[in-house]
């Protein structure tokens, strides 16, 4: 099962309330290489991986909810106070149509999440190398996202999240190392 | 240490519409290089990690809008 | 009505260090799962895991539980379910 705790991996502050900035930040909420997505794609993978990698997706699938929480936050910051004509103007008009200020499992273009955005091959060695795929795609997205922003709040944590796609793939290219080794061989120490 | 960003020249025509970049630039992370981590890297304390978002300065991949360092320096 | 509370300074203080020793243990277990013979590692994980529950306590005492299902203890009246909540702070 799973425990929650109330505290965000990281602190998220936000400087002024800008829906525009949501409006790209949905992205990583309920987009393709997105948080969502990611945490979904480790965890549904775990049943059908050898047992050697089966506590790094685990937990990595495990710290992208934490993730997905602070996307949240700043979207739900960002707009927390917005009127609808500001969120009109943002390009948020068809999302308060049909969500008001509820946050949507979409992406950035509006499109609603699917899980065609996840594989699941069952080949340990494809899957992992999308889980590489995945981390680099999402560390693009955010770069992407922190060159139109202006929010240094923002772009702090942002920053953080992209770190934190760099750490997990190299966790993922370790996975892989370890899963070509030759039997009966310890290569590494 | 490896560098974080590599750049290109990309050809650039008479007719391109828009002003032309004349370099074009993209993020070459250290999780490119560094193979199967070794034990015993250094460390950043506890609160600079956090900053830093991850725990060795050796995986620490620092990124800025290559856009507004263009302006900016 | 919307309700504007301000929480001390200490309390912002205090996340902010449960999340510093938190990272570290998020980092080194990820570092386990693929070296799970380093036993510097091990041992740094395991020091870092007892401060994280002292810590984690002290918060607890002051601003009520970190956790819910049994793994924080609860003052009367039931102080899981109130506010703040992260995304809020």
């Amino acid at each position: 099962m799973w425990l929650y705790e109330k505290k965000l991996q990281y602190p998220v502050k936000v400087s002024t309330c800008n829906p525009k900035l949501a409006k790209f930040l949905i992205e990583q909420y309920g987009g393709a290489d997105g948080e969502l997505a990611a945490a979904l794609r480790y965890l549904n993978q775990r049943y059908t991986i050898p047992d050697k990698v089966i506590g790094l997706l685990t937990d990595i699938g495990t710290e992208e909810f934490a993730h997905l929480e602070m996307i949240a936050t700043m979207v739900y910051k960002l707009t927390k106070d917005a009127t609808p004509e500001q969120l009109k103007e943002a390009g948020l008009g068809a999302h308060y149509a049909n969500h008001d200020k509820a946050l949507f499992y979409e992406n950035a273009a509006g499109d609603p999440f699917t899980t065609t955005y996840i594989q699941a091959k069952g080949d340990p060695i494809a899957d992992l190398y999308e889980d590489i795929a995945a981390e680099e795609k999402a560390r693009a997205t955010y770069q992407w996202i922190i060159n139109m922003s202006d929010d240094p709040f923002i772009n702090d944590a942002l920053k953080f999240l992209r770190e934190r796609e760099v750490v997990h793939s190299q966790r993922f290219r370790e996975a892989v190392e370890i899963l070509k080794e030759e039997q009966g061989k310890k290569k590494y120490f | 240490m490896s560098t974080n960003r590599k750049s290109y020249h990309p050809f650039a025509s008479p007719h391109d519409p828009c002003p032309p970049q004349t370099i074009k630039t993209y993020e070459t992370p250290p999780n490119l290089y560094l193979g199967f981590q070794p034990p015993g890297l250094e460390q950043f304390p506890p609160f600079e990690a956090l900053k830093k978002g991850t725990l060795w300065p050796a995986l620490y991949s620092p990124y800025s809008s290559p856009y507004k360092d263009d302006k900016k320096g | 009505m919307s309700e504007e509370r301000s929480l001390p300074k200490d309390y912002y203080e205090c996340i902010e260090e449960l999340q510093a020793i938190d990272f570290v243990l998020v980092e080194l277990t990820l570092y386990l799962d693929t070296h799970p013979d380093d036993l510097e590692a091990l041992k740094q994980y395991n020091t870092c895991a007892k401060k994280r529950q002292e810590l984690k306590e002290k918060i607890e005492q002051r601003y009520g539980p970190l956790q819910e299902f049994g793994n924080s203890y609860s003052s009367y009246p039931w102080k899981w379910a109130t506010t703040p909540w992260p995304w809020q702070i």
